[in-house]
C-alpha cells in the first residue's frame, strides 16, 4: 500500500457560514511540488489554512491525513512539529519580536546567520518580524523562518506577490532548498505545494505537477508547463469545461 | 544646619489628608520606628539575602557603576562614589554638610501634598543625594536599592538628585522586599533637579510582596536643554501602588520621557505621569504598556501643553489577559497655548488571534506563544540609555514567566 506523504480525501470545509472547498481531493508524494492556480475566490489560500489547521475553518467533511496520521482535527502547534509549514500570504508583525530571536525559538540549532545571508536579509536581523517591511520583504522573511523550521511538508501562498524580479529568484532559490531539488528525485524526502496567479515563480523553481482550482475543488491537473499553457492560452473559463482528472 | 520648621508645621497640618488617587492606607497600621541595621563600606559586604533581592531588581551590585547606595529599612548602609565628579551620599549627612540643599529639600514635592508626604517629612531623613557635578559625564549607572527587610515596617525615603550644568547621569533604583517580608509600606519621595544641557536617565524596578503598599511622590524640573528619561518597571505582585511624578520642563527645548512596563497579577496599581510643558520648544513623551492577568492597573498620562511650540505625546497601551482584570487607561491632554502639537494614542484589548496564529503555525504551542508576544509586548524600546542598562531592563522584561492567564 502507496503512503501518501499528503492525502486530502472528499475534504469540505467553511468559513463562517461559506462553504469554500467542496468535496476536495488531492495527494502528494514525498520528493513532490504541486502548484495550485485557479482565480481568486475559488478556495485555494482556504485549502492551505485548512491544512494548517488554522481555527477560524471548520471542516463539514472528509478528511487529511499526513504521513499516515489523520491530522483532521489536530492543532495548528500538532501539525507544525509533524512537519507541515507555510508562508503566509499577509502575516501579522510582530512588536518587540526580533526576527533572530523568532528563528531561534523555531529552531534552536539553526545557524540564522546563515539563513538570513542566504536569503539577503541580515540587515533585519535585529528588527522587529515583519514590522515595517515591504511587500517583497515579507516573503523573504516568511522564507526565512521555514528554512529554520525544515518542515517535510511547505505550503507557499503566492510567496511572489509583491517581490521584485531579483527577490523572485532568490525566493525561488529558497523553495527549491525547502524541498530538495538540489537533490536526485529518488533522494528527496521533502514536499510541497504552491499557490501563484501569474507563474513567474515557476521560472525559478521546480514544480512536479499542477492543479487548477474552480468553485473550491481541482478540475483539471497535469505538467506545470502545460497547464499554465493552457491558461494563458484560453484563461480559466476554459478550464471550467474539464472534467476532473484523478490525481 | 537644619531650618525645618515651616516643613514640619505644614505638614502636621496634612496629616490626615487623602490623596488625590489610589486607595487610602492606614498609616497607624504600620511600625514607624525601624530597627537600625549594621553600615558596611562596601557593597560586598551586605548580606546575601541583600545582594540577591537587588540583582532580582536589576542591581547588580558587583559589575562597573559610578557609585552605589543601599538603604536596608532606615538605615543607609552603603553611600559611596566611584568617581570624583559624582556625589553619593545618605540624606541625612548631606543635609548636615550643605546649607544650599535648603534651596532644594521639599521644594519639588509639597510636604504637605497628602498624608504620605506629611509622614515622611515629619520623619528623620533617609534616602540619598546624588549630585553630578557641572560637566561630569558619567555612562556607568549609579546602582542604588532600597530594601524593605522587616515585616509591617513603614519604609520612609526622601532622595534629592541634581544634575548639574552639562553633566550625564544615570541612575537605576531597585525597591525589594525579601521573601519573609510580607507586608509592609513604602513611602518614597523623589525630587530631581536637572540643569541647563544636563542629561539624566532614571530607572526604577520595583518588586514587592503580595501585601506591600507603595507610594512614591516625585517632583521633576527640567531647565533649557536639559532632558529626563525615566524608566519605571514593575513585573512582580504587590498590593497597592500609586505614584503620579510630576514633571516641569522650565527651560526652552527641554525634553522629558516615561516609559512603564507593567504585569499585573493582582492588587490595585495607579500610575502615570503628569508634565508641564512651559518651556518653548519643550517635548514630552509617555509610552506605558500594561499586561493584566488579573488586578486593577489604572494608567495614567497627563500633559499640559501651555507656551507656543509645546510637542507631548502620549501612548497607553494594554494588553488584558484575564476576565479577573482591568485596566483602565486614562490619558489627558490639556493645551492652553498656540502652537501646540499635543497627540494621545491608548487602546486596550487583547492578543491578536492572527499572530498567535502564525507562531503557532511555525510549532509554538499556545501558551509559548502567547508569551512571546506579551514578552513582545513588553519590550519598550527606550531611548537615551547606555547599553548596559538596556541589556538589564531587557533581561528583566523578558522574563520566560510572563505569559497569559493561566
Amino acid at each position: 500500500m502507496v503512503i501518501w506523504l499528503l492525502a486530502i480525501e472528499d475534504l469540505s470545509a467553511s468559513i463562517g457560514s461559506k462553504q469554500v472547498l467542496k468535496h476536495f481531493n488531492l495527494r502528494i508524494n514525498k520528493g513532490e511540488t504541486h502548484a495550485l492556480f485557479g482565480p481568486n475566490g475559488t478556495g485555494k489560500t482556504t485549502l492551505l489554512n485548512v491544512i494548517a489547521g488554522i481555527p477560524r475553518y471548520t471542516v463539514d467533511a472528509g478528511r487529511i491525513t499526513f504521513k499516515g496520521t489523520d491530522i483532521t482535527h489536530m492543532s495548528m502547534d500538532g501539525r507544525a512539529r509533524l512537519g507541515i509549514g507555510m508562508a503566509f500570504q499577509r502575516p501579522p508583525a510582530l512588536r518587540g519580536l526580533r526576527l533572530k530571536e523568532l528563528i531561534k525559538i523555531i529552531n534552536p540549532q539553526t545557524d540564522a546567520t546563515a539563513i538570513l545571508r542566504k536569503m539577503d536579509f541580515e540587515a533585519f536581523a535585529e528588527r522587529d518580524v515583519n514590522r515595517g517591511f515591504s511587500g517583497g520583504e515579507v516573503k523573504r522573511s516568511e522564507m526565512v523562518q521555514l528554512l529554520a523550521q525544515e518542515p517535510d511538508f511547505v505550503m507557499l501562498d503566492e510567496p511572489d506577490s509583491g517581490v521584485d524580479l531579483e527577490n523572485i529568484k532568490l525566493i525561488g532559490q529558497a523553495i527549491n532548498t525547502l524541498t530538495q531539488k538540489d537533490q536526485r528525485p529518488s533522494c528527496r524526502t521533502k514536499s510541497g505545494v504552491i499557490i501563484t496567479h501569474f507563474g513567474h515563480i515557476l521560472d525559478y523553481m521546480k514544480a512536479d505537477r499542477a492543479h487548477v482550482m474552480l468553485g473550491g475543488s481541482i478540475v483539471c491537473s497535469g505538467n506545470p508547463g502545460e497547464i499554465l499553457e493552457q491558461i494563458k492560452k484560453s484563461g480559466y473559463e476554459g478550464c471550467a469545461g474539464c472534467e476532473a482528472c484523478p490525481v | 544646619m537644619r531650618s525645618m520648621s515651616g516643613i514640619e508645621e505644614k505638614a502636621r497640618k496634612a496629616r490626615d489628608k487623602k490623596a488625590a488617587y489610589g486607595t487610602d492606607v492606614d498609616l497607624e497600621s504600620y511600625q514607624s520606628e525601624a530597627k537600625s541595621r549594621e553600615r558596611v563600606e562596601d557593597s560586598e559586604d551586605l548580606p546575601d539575602v541583600v545582594k540577591e533581592a537587588a540583582l532580582g531588581v536589576g542591581v547588580k551590585l558587583d559589575a562597573e557603576a559610578t557609585g552605589e547606595y543601599v538603604q536596608m529599612d532606615q538605615t543607609p548602609v552603603v553611600a559611596k562614589s566611584l568617581y570624583e565628579g559624582v556625589e553619593i551620599m545618605d540624606m541625612a549627612s548631606a543635609l548636615d554638610k550643605y546649607d544650599f540643599l535648603q534651596d532644594y529639600w521639599w521644594k519639588l514635592v509639597a510636604p504637605d501634598a497628602d498624608k504620605y508626604t506629611a509622614d515622611v517629612a515629619q520623619a528623620q531623613p533617609a534616602g540619598y543625594f546624588i549630585r553630578s557635578k557641572k560637566g561630569m559625564k558619567t555612562v556607568f549607572p549609579v546602582k542604588s536599592c532600597l530594601y524593605l527587610g522587616s515585616s509591617n515596617l513603614n519604609q520612609r525615603v526622601h532622595n534629592v538628585i541634581i544634575a548639574e550644568e552639562g553633566s550625564e547621569l544615570h541612575v537605576i533604583t531597585g525597591c525589594t522586599t525579601p521573601s519573609h517580608v510580607d507586608r509592609g509600606l513604602h513611602i518614597g519621595v523623589s525630587e530631581f533637579f536637572i540643569q541647563k544641557d544636563a542629561k539624566v536617565s532614571f530607572t526604577m524596578i520595583h518588586s514587592w510582596g503580595k501585601e506591600v503598599e507603595v507610594r512614591p511622590r516625585t517632583g521633576i524640573t527640567i531647565a533649557e536643554g536639559g532632558s529626563l528619561s525615566n524608566n519605571y518597571i514593575l513585573l512582580k505582585p504587590v498590593k497597592t501602588i500609586q505614584t503620579f511624578p510630576t514633571a516641569t520642563l522650565a527651560g526652552r527645548g527641554a525634553v522629558a520621557s516615561f516609559n512603564s512596563v507593567i504585569y499585573s497579577t493582582m492588587g490595585n496599581i495607579d500610575i502615570g505621569s503628569n508634565v508641564f510643558l512651559d518651556g518653548p520648544d519643550t517635548s514630552a513623551e509617555s509610552i506605558s504598556r500594561v499586561v493584566s492577568v488579573g488586578g486593577e492597573v489604572i494608567a495614567r498620562g497627563r500633559m499640559t501643553g501651555r507656551v507656543p511650540g509645546a510637542r507631548a505625546h502620549l501612548e497607553c497601551v494594554g494588553l488584558l489577559l484575564s476576565e479577573k482584570g482591568r485596566i483602565y487607561s486614562i490619558p489627558e491632554l490639556d493645551g492652553q497655548s498656540r502652537d501646540l502639537d499635543m497627540s494621545h494614542e491608548a487602546a486596550v484589548g487583547r492578543i491578536s488571534e492572527e499572530e498567535l496564529e502564525y507562531l503557532m503555525a511555525r510549532g509554538l504551542s499556545s501558551d509559548e506563544a502567547t508569551s512571546v508576544i506579551v514578552r513582545g509586548f513588553l519590550d519598550v524600546e527606550i531611548k537615551g540609555l547606555p547599553e548596559d542598562l538596556k541589556q538589564e531592563i531587557k533581561k528583566i522584561t523578558q522574563r520566560e514567566d510572563l505569559k497569559g492567564a493561566s
